[in-house]
């Protein structure tokens, strides 16, 4: 009984059947949809995005309005290397990494001091000075207009990016599921236990002698990471950033994609990212003006009757 | 006379007028079994709190054996084995009682900032966490959330997660405030098998507990030590009986 309780719990980590499907569906989805995969390249590369998002906002508590900020700087940081000579993928990817890397470290030993509303408030304003310098910045972000003239080399130099947005795909489908398995390890591990402990109650965590800013800070930062990734994918294969990649409403659509599918699971940003740029996709062009209300009318439902999003909703129904 | 396990050398803090401390100077013994008493508003909870480095003292000096820990953070001094509880229970309410205890274990053990390997890896934690829990009577509610337990139970979680960091100085704020008094009986049972070695300071207004587990008494009125001594003593002690006792124990 002892050790099969002990046992039980020590196996919390190990992989379910269920896990598998998102990544089925999305392999599924290239024989499929052939004709969707630029869309498609889009959605696995905002579903890391969401995933980045799910790390603070969900594991260790940190609310933020200003995850573009890192989104941004890795979509601008490959984009501007591919523009001016330097258009290898993975290595673009890597700098793109490293720059929102370092902006989350730095931006995150200031932010960090706080929580809650001021928290929120300082996110928000890192994000907008981000913004403004890159608006500032047009000789080499191209401002206003946009960065032009992104050229991004084959992967490998072998595997060009076609049209179809095939190439697009099955990258972003690699790269993203290589993050997921380094999110997933993350929040297994000890150090993501108790991030899980900081969100649930932070005097516990210190009174147990946890080191809570040096942890908040470090998933603050791996968050930025990916999230930085995550727009470095878009810029490589849409070959365009503009200065709405560090928009707050990038880093409020974010989060509304995470709501949806459920905050704190991992695999929230598997249902709310997909499910929320389809019906964008699909409302937009049945009622371009109005489909705006349709996603409001959405999130008021989910709000009220689905609370953990829909996973939450799913494990209601399971129980 | 041997080195005390907890000390603190004319402990000052104040909030504008409001002196949570002044001047408190005070000593526990390696294996003591104390308690600090006071009416409402005296400062007890600001003298844990100032001890364990939640707050800052405006002056004065706190020593954890011959170390003077006063500038150290809380993390350091929990590391150095001085460990709360908390009036009001702070536990990880959504998390199940066996993880609320295995963090703590990890943390004592310096794995918790371990980033790749999964949890479940570190089994040792694990398991030493499951004892704790059998020796606490709490095994069966292992799995559930700690939410989930009737509140005098919750209470001695709170004691499994300060047990899990081996403390040598144990602090115990009101551990059986808000239990039903035919709970509390659990409760007072676990605090007299806690082992000889741990230093303990009871904060407590329930006198029956009190004088049942404590050797010495402090009594704390006002921010101030009004006096400190064996039991017997301070029941006797017209003073105490008159700021404090003296409405509840009309004997």
């Amino acid at each position: 009984m002892t050790s099969r309780l002990v046992d039980g719990f020590a196996r919390r980590h190990r992989y379910s059947v269920l896990e598998a499907l998102p990544w089925l569906a999305a392999f599924a989805g290239y024989f499929v949809f052939p004709s969707y995969l630029a869309l498609g390249a889009q959605i696995l590369a905002t579903i890391l995005f969401a995933l980045s998002a799910d790390l603070v906002l969900g594991y260790a508590g940190i609310v933020t309005l200003g995850h573009a900020a890192f989104f941004g700087t890795g979509a601008y940081t490959a984009g501007i290397l591919a523009a001016n000579g330097w258009g290898e993928p993975i290595t673009g990817l890597l700098a793109a990494a490293a720059a929102a890397g370092l902006l989350g470290l730095v931006s995150g030993l200031v932010v960090l001091r706080t929580t809650g509303l001021s928290l929120l408030m300082q996110t928000l304003v890192v994000a907008t000075m981000v913004a403004e310098a890159a608006n500032k910045a047009s000789f080499i972000t191209g401002g206003d207009d946009g960065l032009q003239g992104m050229e991004v080399w084959p992967i490998f130099g072998w595997l060009r990016f076609d049209l179809f947005g095939r190439t697009a795909y099955l990258y972003c489908l690699i790269v993203v599921l290589l993050c997921w398995w380094m999110a997933r390890r993350i929040v297994h591990s000890p150090f993501g236990r108790s991030l899980t402990g900081i969100r649930e109650n932070v005097r516990r965590m210190h009174a147990i002698g946890a080191p809570v800013s040096r942890r908040r800070l470090l998933i603050y930062t791996i968050s930025a990471v990916l999230a930085g990734i995550s727009g470095a994918l878009i810029a490589q294969t849409t070959q365009f950033v503009s200065l709405s990649f560090l928009s707050l409403e990038r880093s409020g659509t974010v989060l509304i994609m995470l709501i949806i599918g459920g905050v704190g699971r991992l695999y929230g940003a598997f249902i709310g990212v997909p499910l929320y740029m389809i019906a964008q996709d699909r409302f937009s062009t049945v009622q371009p003006v109005y489909w705006y209300f349709w996603i409001g009318l959405l999130m008021v439902v989910i709000v009220v009757f689905a609370r953990g999003g829909l996973l939450g909703l799913f494990d209601r129904f399971r129980r | 006379m041997n080195t005390p396990a907890l000390e603190t050398r004319a402990l000052h803090k104040s909030f504008g007028a409001l002196t949570v401390a002044n001047s408190i100077s005070f000593r526990l013994d390696p294996g003591a079994r104390q308690a600090l008493i006071g009416p409402n508003g005296a400062g007890k909870t600001s003298f844990v709190e100032l001890v364990t480095g939640a707050l800052r003292p405006d002056a004065g000096q706190i020593f954890l054996g011959d170390t003077d820990v006063t500038a150290l953070p809380q993390a350091a001094r929990v590391k150095r084995g001085l460990i709360r509880t908390f009036q009001i229970t702070a536990l990880f309410r959504r998390l199940s009682v066996i993880e609320n205890v295995t963090l703590a274990v990890c943390e004592r053990q310096g794995i918790g900032s371990g980033r790749f390997r999964p949890s479940g890896h570190y089994r040792a934690a694990i398991e030493e966490a499951y004892a704790l829990l059998e020796r606490l009577g709490l095994e069966d509610d292992a799995l559930r959330p700690a939410n989930m337990l009737a509140y005098g139970r919750q209470r001695l979680v709170e004691v499994a997660v300060s047990l899990a960091l081996s403390p040598k100085v144990l602090l115990l704020d009101e551990p059986a405030a808000g239990v039903p008094s035919g709970e509390s009986g659990m409760i007072i049972e676990v605090i007299e098998s806690l082992p000889p070695d741990i230093a303990l300071l009871i904060i407590e207004h329930d006198m029956d507990l009190v004088f049942r587990l404590a050797q010495r008494i402090t009594v704390l009125v006002q921010g101030s030590v009004l006096v400190e001594g064996p039991p017997e003593a301070i029941a006797a002690d017209p003073e105490v009986r008159r700021v404090y006792l003296g409405e509840r124990m009309r004997v």
